[in-house]
Protein backbone atom coordinates (compact mmCIF):
# COMPACT_ATOMS: atom_id res chain seq x y z
CA UNK A 1 0.00 0.00 0.00
CA UNK A 2 0.61 4.02 -0.35
CA UNK A 3 2.55 5.43 2.97
CA UNK A 4 2.85 8.82 3.04
CA UNK A 5 6.21 9.76 4.79
CA UNK A 6 5.85 13.22 6.95
CA UNK A 7 9.21 15.93 6.09
CA UNK A 8 10.98 15.39 9.51
CA UNK A 9 11.35 11.13 7.88
CA UNK A 10 12.54 11.79 5.02
CA UNK A 11 16.02 11.25 5.38
CA UNK A 12 15.09 7.66 5.69
CA UNK A 13 12.97 7.12 2.61
CA UNK A 14 14.01 10.19 0.26
CA UNK A 15 10.23 10.31 -1.18
CA UNK A 16 7.13 11.17 0.09
CA UNK A 17 5.04 8.17 -0.38
CA UNK A 18 6.35 4.93 -0.32
CA UNK A 19 5.00 1.55 -0.92
CA UNK A 20 4.93 -1.29 2.22
CA UNK A 21 2.67 -4.06 3.22
CA UNK A 22 1.31 -5.64 5.97
CA UNK A 23 -1.79 -6.40 7.59
CA UNK A 24 -1.71 -4.03 9.99
CA UNK A 25 -0.22 -0.75 10.93
CA UNK A 26 2.66 -2.43 13.17
CA UNK A 27 3.27 -4.61 10.21
CA UNK A 28 3.25 -1.92 7.51
CA UNK A 29 5.83 -0.22 10.14
CA UNK A 30 7.63 -3.29 10.24
CA UNK A 31 8.29 -3.52 6.42
CA UNK A 32 9.40 0.09 6.52
CA UNK A 33 11.96 -0.39 9.25
CA UNK A 34 13.25 -3.44 6.83
CA UNK A 35 13.57 -0.85 3.89
CA UNK A 36 14.29 1.57 5.97
CA UNK A 37 16.29 1.09 9.29
CA UNK A 38 15.90 3.30 12.09
CA UNK A 39 12.63 4.83 10.41
CA UNK A 40 10.37 2.83 13.01
CA UNK A 41 12.20 3.64 16.53
CA UNK A 42 11.86 7.55 15.49
CA UNK A 43 7.76 6.88 15.11
CA UNK A 44 7.28 4.11 17.68
CA UNK A 45 9.36 4.14 21.62
CA UNK A 46 11.17 0.91 22.90
CA UNK A 47 7.05 0.28 24.48
CA UNK A 48 5.36 0.14 21.16
CA UNK A 49 3.49 3.16 21.87
CA UNK A 50 3.30 6.10 18.93
CA UNK A 51 5.22 9.04 19.82
CA UNK A 52 3.35 12.21 20.94
CA UNK A 53 3.85 13.88 17.91
CA UNK A 54 3.59 11.50 15.35
CA UNK A 55 0.05 10.60 14.31
CA UNK A 56 -1.64 7.90 11.82
CA UNK A 57 -4.66 7.96 9.61
CA UNK A 58 -6.10 5.18 7.71
CA UNK A 59 -8.56 6.67 4.96
CA UNK A 60 -8.50 10.17 6.54
CA UNK A 61 -9.57 8.36 10.10
CA UNK A 62 -6.86 9.01 12.64
CA UNK A 63 -5.46 5.47 14.32
CA UNK A 64 -4.05 5.35 17.69
CA UNK A 65 -4.01 1.24 17.66
CA UNK A 66 -1.15 -0.45 16.03
CA UNK A 67 -2.97 -3.44 15.62
CA UNK A 68 -5.37 -1.85 13.30
CA UNK A 69 -6.09 -3.61 10.22
CA UNK A 70 -5.37 -2.47 6.75
CA UNK A 71 -6.73 -3.34 3.33
CA UNK A 72 -3.89 -3.77 0.68
CA UNK A 73 -6.28 -1.08 -0.72
CA UNK A 74 -5.80 1.08 2.11
CA UNK A 75 -3.50 4.48 2.32
CA UNK A 76 -1.83 5.21 5.72
CA UNK A 77 -0.74 8.75 6.44
CA UNK A 78 1.94 9.50 9.10
CA UNK A 79 1.81 12.68 10.07
CA UNK A 80 4.00 14.87 12.55
CA UNK A 81 1.37 16.82 14.32
CA UNK A 82 2.05 20.42 14.74
CA UNK A 83 4.42 21.18 18.10
CA UNK A 84 5.98 24.75 18.69
CA UNK A 85 9.65 25.30 19.91
CA UNK B 1 24.55 41.99 24.42
CA UNK B 2 26.22 44.91 26.95
CA UNK B 3 28.02 47.11 25.40
CA UNK B 4 30.94 47.29 28.41
CA UNK B 5 33.11 44.45 28.94
CA UNK B 6 35.22 44.01 31.78
CA UNK B 7 38.89 44.56 31.75
CA UNK B 8 41.28 42.66 33.33
CA UNK B 9 41.64 44.10 36.54
CA UNK B 10 45.61 43.17 37.32
CA UNK B 11 47.60 41.00 36.12
CA UNK B 12 46.92 37.42 35.72
CA UNK B 13 48.15 34.48 37.99
CA UNK B 14 48.29 32.11 35.23
CA UNK B 15 50.04 34.83 33.13
CA UNK B 16 52.74 34.67 35.88
CA UNK B 17 52.61 31.10 36.06
CA UNK B 18 53.17 30.93 32.26
CA UNK B 19 56.47 33.56 32.38
CA UNK B 20 58.25 32.00 34.95
CA UNK B 21 57.43 28.03 33.14
CA UNK B 22 60.13 27.00 30.33
CA UNK B 23 58.01 27.41 27.25
CA UNK B 24 56.26 24.18 25.87
CA UNK B 25 55.41 23.35 22.82
CA UNK B 26 51.87 23.41 21.56
CA UNK B 27 50.48 20.01 20.82
CA UNK B 28 50.64 19.25 17.19
CA UNK B 29 47.22 17.74 17.24
CA UNK B 30 44.55 20.23 15.74
CA UNK B 31 41.86 21.15 17.90
CA UNK B 32 37.92 21.21 17.36
CA UNK B 33 35.37 22.46 19.60
CA UNK B 34 32.02 20.49 18.97
CA UNK B 35 29.47 22.70 20.00
CA UNK B 36 25.45 21.12 20.82
CA UNK B 37 22.32 23.33 20.58
CA UNK B 38 18.97 22.81 20.65
CA UNK B 39 18.65 23.22 16.73
CA UNK B 40 22.18 21.76 15.68
CA UNK B 41 25.68 20.70 15.73
CA UNK B 42 28.82 23.01 14.84
CA UNK B 43 32.20 22.06 14.91
CA UNK B 44 34.62 24.76 15.09
CA UNK B 45 38.10 24.02 13.72
CA UNK B 46 40.61 26.50 15.35
CA UNK B 47 44.41 27.31 14.00
CA UNK B 48 47.29 26.22 15.62
CA UNK B 49 46.84 29.75 18.20
CA UNK B 50 43.57 28.67 18.99
CA UNK B 51 43.32 32.88 17.66
CA UNK B 52 40.71 31.93 14.66
CA UNK B 53 37.84 29.41 14.10
CA UNK B 54 36.94 28.09 11.39
CA UNK B 55 32.63 27.13 11.71
CA UNK B 56 31.65 24.18 10.27
CA UNK B 57 27.55 23.43 10.58
CA UNK B 58 25.15 23.30 11.26
CA UNK B 59 24.84 19.46 11.58
CA UNK B 60 21.18 18.21 11.74
CA UNK B 61 19.69 21.37 11.41
CA UNK B 62 16.76 21.34 13.82
CA UNK B 63 17.27 18.61 15.91
CA UNK B 64 17.68 18.81 19.54
CA UNK B 65 21.26 18.02 20.44
CA UNK B 66 22.38 17.34 23.95
CA UNK B 67 26.14 15.81 23.17
CA UNK B 68 28.72 15.68 20.79
CA UNK B 69 31.71 13.50 21.46
CA UNK B 70 34.98 12.61 20.11
CA UNK B 71 36.71 9.48 20.54
CA UNK B 72 39.86 10.04 22.38
CA UNK B 73 40.81 6.92 21.75
CA UNK B 74 41.11 7.38 17.53
CA UNK B 75 40.65 11.12 17.47
CA UNK B 76 38.36 11.12 14.62
CA UNK B 77 35.11 9.47 15.51
CA UNK B 78 32.37 11.30 16.43
CA UNK B 79 29.16 10.53 18.08
CA UNK B 80 26.01 12.63 18.57
CA UNK B 81 23.00 12.27 20.79
CA UNK B 82 20.20 14.01 18.45
CA UNK B 83 16.38 13.83 18.28
CA UNK B 84 13.52 16.78 17.25
CA UNK B 85 10.64 17.50 18.55
CA UNK B 86 8.71 15.08 16.67
CA UNK B 87 10.98 12.21 16.34
CA UNK B 88 12.14 9.26 18.97
CA UNK B 89 16.26 9.72 20.18
CA UNK B 90 18.77 8.36 18.20
CA UNK B 91 22.57 8.24 17.70
CA UNK B 92 24.52 9.47 14.86
CA UNK B 93 27.96 8.62 14.17
CA UNK B 94 30.62 9.56 11.79
CA UNK B 95 34.12 8.72 11.44
CA UNK B 96 35.08 11.66 9.06
CA UNK B 97 34.71 14.17 11.36
CA UNK B 98 30.91 15.18 10.30
CA UNK B 99 31.53 14.90 6.64
CA UNK B 100 28.71 11.82 6.56
CA UNK B 101 26.84 10.54 9.65
CA UNK B 102 25.21 7.28 10.27
CA UNK B 103 22.33 6.24 12.50
CA UNK B 104 23.23 3.72 15.18
CA UNK B 105 21.34 0.56 14.24
CA UNK B 106 19.64 0.07 17.69
CA UNK B 107 19.82 3.26 20.01
CA UNK B 108 19.64 3.55 23.24
CA UNK B 109 15.80 2.10 24.52
CA UNK B 110 14.90 0.38 27.69
CA UNK B 111 13.46 -2.89 27.86
CA UNK B 112 10.07 -3.82 26.90
CA UNK B 113 7.85 -3.90 29.91
CA UNK B 114 5.74 -6.98 30.77
CA UNK B 115 2.41 -7.13 29.29
CA UNK B 116 0.52 -5.14 31.30
CA UNK B 117 3.11 -3.38 33.15
CA UNK B 118 3.75 0.25 32.44
CA UNK B 119 7.45 0.89 30.63
CA UNK B 120 9.93 4.26 30.23
CA UNK B 121 10.68 4.92 27.02
CA UNK B 122 14.10 7.46 26.55
CA UNK B 123 13.08 10.96 25.69
CA UNK B 124 16.84 11.15 24.49
CA UNK B 125 19.96 10.44 25.08
CA UNK B 126 21.61 13.31 27.12
CA UNK B 127 25.28 11.95 27.81
CA UNK B 128 27.75 10.12 26.20
CA UNK B 129 31.30 8.93 27.57
CA UNK B 130 34.19 7.19 25.77
CA UNK B 131 35.22 3.59 27.64
CA UNK B 132 38.46 3.12 29.20
CA UNK B 133 41.66 3.41 26.79
CA UNK B 134 41.54 -0.34 26.86
CA UNK B 135 38.01 -0.62 25.71
CA UNK B 136 38.53 0.59 22.46
CA UNK B 137 34.83 0.01 21.12
CA UNK B 138 33.22 0.84 24.38
CA UNK B 139 30.84 3.83 25.39
CA UNK B 140 28.33 4.51 27.54
CA UNK B 141 25.23 7.05 27.14
CA UNK B 142 23.26 8.58 29.92
CA UNK B 143 19.60 9.25 28.99
CA UNK B 144 16.57 11.24 29.87
CA UNK B 145 14.50 9.88 31.96
CA UNK B 146 17.33 8.32 33.89
CA UNK B 147 19.31 5.35 32.01
CA UNK B 148 22.34 4.10 31.61
CA UNK B 149 23.18 2.30 28.37
CA UNK B 150 26.60 1.08 27.19
CA UNK B 151 28.08 0.22 23.66
CA UNK B 152 30.80 -2.75 23.08
CA UNK B 153 30.96 -1.74 18.89
CA UNK B 154 31.98 1.88 18.79
CA UNK B 155 28.39 3.29 19.33
CA UNK B 156 26.56 1.29 16.49
CA UNK B 157 24.23 -1.30 18.84
CA UNK B 158 23.58 -0.34 22.63
CA UNK B 159 21.87 -1.95 25.16
CA UNK B 160 20.96 -1.32 29.22
CA UNK B 161 23.78 -1.45 31.39
CA UNK B 162 23.65 -3.00 34.85
CA UNK B 163 20.67 -3.57 36.59
CA UNK B 164 20.23 -0.13 37.50
CA UNK B 165 17.67 1.04 34.45
CA UNK B 166 14.91 -1.54 36.01
CA UNK B 167 16.03 -1.97 39.64
CA UNK B 168 13.12 -1.18 42.05
CA UNK B 169 15.21 0.73 44.41
CA UNK B 170 17.35 2.93 41.40
CA UNK B 171 13.41 3.46 39.78
CA UNK B 172 12.82 5.07 43.21
CA UNK B 173 15.97 7.05 43.62
CA UNK B 174 15.05 8.23 40.13
CA UNK B 175 11.61 9.44 41.01
CA UNK B 176 8.72 10.60 38.65
CA UNK B 177 9.62 13.11 35.38
CA UNK B 178 8.06 15.67 37.88
CA UNK B 179 11.41 15.23 40.25
CA UNK B 180 13.19 16.09 37.00
CA UNK B 181 15.03 19.30 35.96
CA UNK B 182 12.68 21.39 33.20
CA UNK B 183 14.46 19.22 30.13
CA UNK B 184 13.32 15.77 31.97
CA UNK B 185 15.15 14.06 34.41
CA UNK B 186 18.98 13.38 33.51
CA UNK B 187 21.12 10.68 33.73
CA UNK B 188 24.82 12.41 33.28
CA UNK B 189 28.41 12.49 34.65
CA UNK B 190 29.34 8.98 33.67
CA UNK B 191 32.98 8.53 34.30
CA UNK B 192 35.72 5.78 33.95
CA UNK B 193 38.47 5.68 36.24
CA UNK B 194 41.70 5.89 33.67
CA UNK B 195 43.62 3.48 36.11
CA UNK B 196 41.08 1.30 35.66
CA UNK B 197 38.15 0.53 33.45
CA UNK B 198 35.83 -1.99 36.30
CA UNK B 199 35.61 1.77 37.79
CA UNK B 200 32.73 3.99 37.13
CA UNK B 201 31.26 6.99 38.54
CA UNK B 202 27.61 8.29 37.00
CA UNK B 203 25.34 10.83 38.61
CA UNK B 204 21.47 11.48 38.37
CA UNK B 205 19.37 14.64 38.38
CA UNK B 206 17.90 13.58 40.55
CA UNK B 207 18.97 10.65 42.23
CA UNK B 208 22.47 11.44 43.62
CA UNK B 209 26.12 10.49 43.15
CA UNK B 210 27.10 6.46 42.28
CA UNK B 211 30.26 4.47 42.19
CA UNK B 212 31.44 0.59 40.95
CA UNK B 213 34.30 -1.04 41.35
CA UNK B 214 33.19 -4.17 39.62
CA UNK B 215 32.30 -2.97 35.83
CA UNK B 216 28.82 -1.98 36.46
CA UNK B 217 27.71 -5.22 38.06
CA UNK B 218 26.42 -3.57 41.46
CA UNK B 219 26.40 0.26 42.11
CA UNK B 220 26.60 2.60 45.46
CA UNK B 221 25.75 5.33 46.44
CA UNK B 222 28.42 8.16 47.21
CA UNK B 223 26.14 10.94 48.67
CA UNK B 224 27.86 11.64 51.65
CA UNK B 225 28.61 15.11 52.70
CA UNK B 226 25.97 16.36 49.87
CA UNK B 227 23.45 18.68 51.03
CA UNK B 228 20.48 18.74 49.66
CA UNK B 229 17.32 21.67 49.20
CA UNK B 230 16.43 22.52 53.06
CA UNK B 231 13.74 20.87 54.82
CA UNK B 232 14.25 17.15 53.07
CA UNK B 233 16.37 14.74 54.13
CA UNK B 234 19.59 14.14 52.88
CA UNK B 235 19.51 10.53 53.80
CA UNK B 236 17.12 10.21 50.95
CA UNK B 237 18.90 9.88 47.65
CA UNK B 238 16.12 10.83 46.02
CA UNK B 239 16.68 14.66 47.30
CA UNK B 240 19.94 14.78 45.49
CA UNK B 241 20.77 16.14 42.85
CA UNK B 242 24.26 16.54 41.32
CA UNK B 243 24.49 18.86 38.35
CA UNK B 244 28.25 17.82 37.25
CA UNK B 245 30.60 15.73 38.57
CA UNK B 246 34.11 15.41 36.76
CA UNK B 247 37.08 13.44 37.79
CA UNK B 248 40.88 15.04 37.80
CA UNK B 249 43.21 12.94 35.32
CA UNK B 250 46.08 14.34 37.01
CA UNK B 251 44.79 12.74 40.24
CA UNK B 252 42.03 10.19 39.48
CA UNK B 253 41.40 9.78 43.41
CA UNK B 254 40.18 13.59 43.22
CA UNK B 255 36.90 14.27 41.92
CA UNK B 256 34.71 17.54 41.88
CA UNK B 257 31.13 18.23 42.07
CA UNK B 258 28.59 21.21 41.27
CA UNK B 259 25.64 20.59 42.88
CA UNK B 260 22.14 22.05 42.97
CA UNK B 261 23.17 22.62 46.46
CA UNK B 262 26.62 23.58 46.20
CA UNK B 263 30.45 23.37 45.00
CA UNK B 264 32.07 19.98 46.35
CA UNK B 265 35.61 17.95 46.36
CA UNK B 266 36.17 14.56 46.95
CA UNK B 267 39.22 12.99 47.58
CA UNK B 268 39.24 9.13 47.62
CA UNK B 269 39.53 6.43 49.61
CA UNK B 270 37.67 9.25 51.55
CA UNK B 271 33.80 8.82 50.62
CA UNK B 272 32.62 12.47 52.61
CA UNK B 273 32.02 15.42 49.73
CA UNK B 274 33.74 18.58 51.25
CA UNK B 275 31.16 21.45 50.33
CA UNK B 276 34.19 24.09 48.69
CA UNK B 277 32.12 26.45 47.60
CA UNK B 278 31.62 27.90 51.06
CA UNK B 279 34.54 30.24 50.16
CA UNK B 280 32.09 31.91 46.91
CA UNK B 281 31.39 35.20 47.53
CA UNK B 282 28.03 35.32 49.27
CA UNK B 283 26.19 37.73 46.58
CA UNK B 284 27.12 35.32 44.22
CA UNK B 285 26.83 31.84 45.65
CA UNK B 286 28.06 28.05 44.70
CA UNK B 287 25.16 27.34 42.59
CA UNK B 288 25.44 26.41 38.88
CA UNK B 289 25.68 23.79 36.37
CA UNK B 290 29.15 23.20 34.79
CA UNK B 291 32.03 22.04 36.62
CA UNK B 292 35.72 21.81 34.90
CA UNK B 293 38.94 20.78 35.96
CA UNK B 294 42.55 20.96 35.01
CA UNK B 295 43.63 18.26 32.80
CA UNK B 296 47.75 18.38 34.55
CA UNK B 297 47.04 20.34 37.90
CA UNK B 298 44.20 18.75 40.30
CA UNK B 299 44.04 21.84 42.43
CA UNK B 300 42.25 23.80 39.79
CA UNK B 301 38.68 23.70 38.71
CA UNK B 302 36.39 25.94 37.21
CA UNK B 303 32.78 27.16 37.95
CA UNK B 304 30.01 29.06 36.26
CA UNK B 305 27.90 30.54 38.93
CA UNK B 306 23.76 30.86 38.12
CA UNK B 307 21.40 32.64 39.90
CA UNK B 308 19.70 30.02 42.53
CA UNK B 309 17.57 32.30 44.42
CA UNK B 310 13.81 32.76 44.98
CA UNK B 311 12.20 30.93 41.87
CA UNK B 312 15.77 29.66 40.60
CA UNK B 313 15.86 32.22 37.39
CA UNK B 314 18.80 30.05 35.70
CA UNK B 315 20.57 33.28 34.84
CA UNK B 316 24.11 34.80 36.06
CA UNK B 317 23.64 36.78 39.14
CA UNK B 318 22.71 40.03 38.87
CA UNK B 319 23.08 39.65 35.14
CA UNK B 320 26.44 39.47 35.25
CA UNK B 321 28.61 36.47 33.99
CA UNK B 322 31.10 35.25 35.54
CA UNK B 323 33.81 32.31 35.61
CA UNK B 324 35.48 31.37 38.58
CA UNK B 325 38.47 29.67 39.48
CA UNK B 326 40.27 27.65 42.33
CA UNK B 327 43.91 27.13 42.18
CA UNK B 328 44.00 25.45 45.80
CA UNK B 329 41.39 23.09 45.53
CA UNK B 330 38.30 25.18 46.42
CA UNK B 331 40.50 26.87 49.78
CA UNK B 332 39.66 30.32 47.40
CA UNK B 333 38.34 31.17 44.29
CA UNK B 334 39.10 34.33 41.77
CA UNK B 335 36.50 35.79 39.66
CA UNK B 336 37.20 35.96 35.71
CA UNK B 337 35.25 37.95 33.97
CA UNK B 338 37.55 40.22 32.10
CA UNK B 339 36.18 40.48 28.71
CA UNK B 340 32.88 39.00 29.77
CA UNK B 341 29.63 41.52 29.93
CA UNK B 342 29.80 44.01 32.77
CA UNK B 343 25.79 43.75 32.95
CA UNK B 344 22.67 43.28 31.73
CA UNK B 345 23.24 39.69 30.25
CA UNK B 346 20.90 37.27 31.18
CA UNK B 347 22.48 33.91 29.97
CA UNK B 348 24.43 30.65 32.03
CA UNK B 349 25.87 28.01 31.06
CA UNK B 350 24.44 24.69 31.39
CA UNK B 351 26.36 21.47 32.64
CA UNK B 352 27.89 19.89 29.19
CA UNK B 353 28.51 23.73 28.34
CA UNK B 354 32.14 24.72 29.59
CA UNK B 355 35.57 22.36 29.29
CA UNK B 356 39.21 22.94 28.98
CA UNK B 357 40.99 21.80 26.29
CA UNK B 358 44.49 19.80 26.69
CA UNK B 359 47.01 23.03 25.57
CA UNK B 360 49.16 25.05 28.04
CA UNK B 361 48.39 27.37 28.97
CA UNK B 362 45.28 25.74 29.38
CA UNK B 363 42.13 26.78 27.31
CA UNK B 364 39.22 27.12 28.39
CA UNK B 365 35.43 27.79 26.78
CA UNK B 366 31.71 27.56 27.39
CA UNK B 367 29.18 28.43 25.30
CA UNK B 368 25.38 30.21 26.96
CA UNK B 369 21.90 29.46 26.43
CA UNK B 370 21.63 32.63 24.36
CA UNK B 371 24.08 30.94 22.02
CA UNK B 372 27.24 32.42 21.99
CA UNK B 373 30.53 30.82 22.57
CA UNK B 374 33.19 32.47 24.38
CA UNK B 375 37.05 31.13 25.05
CA UNK B 376 40.38 31.63 27.68
CA UNK B 377 43.69 31.23 26.00
CA UNK B 378 44.75 31.54 29.62
CA UNK B 379 43.21 29.44 31.82
CA UNK B 380 40.29 32.13 32.76
CA UNK B 381 41.96 35.62 32.85
CA UNK B 382 40.68 37.09 29.45
CA UNK B 383 37.69 36.04 27.33
CA UNK B 384 36.44 36.33 24.23
CA UNK B 385 33.62 35.42 22.13
CA UNK B 386 34.24 33.07 19.48
CA UNK B 387 30.44 33.04 17.80
CA UNK B 388 27.74 34.48 18.30
CA UNK B 389 24.00 33.84 17.00
CA UNK B 390 24.24 30.40 17.69
CA UNK B 391 20.81 28.47 19.23
CA UNK B 392 20.66 27.73 22.84
CA UNK B 393 23.94 26.03 23.46
CA UNK B 394 23.64 22.47 25.28
CA UNK B 395 27.18 21.59 25.25
CA UNK B 396 30.66 22.36 24.58
CA UNK B 397 33.44 19.83 24.04
CA UNK B 398 37.45 20.53 23.19
CA UNK B 399 38.80 17.71 21.62
CA UNK B 400 42.04 17.00 19.72
CA UNK B 401 41.92 15.52 16.50
CA UNK B 402 44.25 12.19 15.69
Amino acid sequence: MRVLIPSALRSYTAKTWVEASGATIAEVLADLERQYPGIRFRMIDEQDRMRANMRFFVGGVASFDLAQPLRSTDELQIVQALSGG
Amino acid sequence: MANSTRKPAMRSAASTTRAARPKRSEPARKLVLLVATRKGAWLFHADGQRKTWRADGPHFLGHIISHVVLDPRDGRTLLAAAKTGHLGPTIFRSTNLGRSWKEAARPPAFAKAPDGQPGRAVDHTFWLTPGHASETDVWYAGTSPQGLFRSADGGVNWEPFSNINDDPTYRAWMGSVQDGTPDGPKLHSIIVDPRDAAHLYFAMSGGGVHESVDGGRTFSTLIKGLEVVEGMDAANVTFHDPHCVRLCPSQPDRLYQQNHCGIYRLDRPGDAWVRIGRKMPKRVGDIGFPMVVHPRDADKAWVFPMDGGSVWPRTSPQGEPAVYGTRNGGKTWQRQDAGLPAGQAWWTVKRQGMCADAHDPLGLYFGTTSGELWMSRDEGAKWACIARHLPEIYSVEAAELG
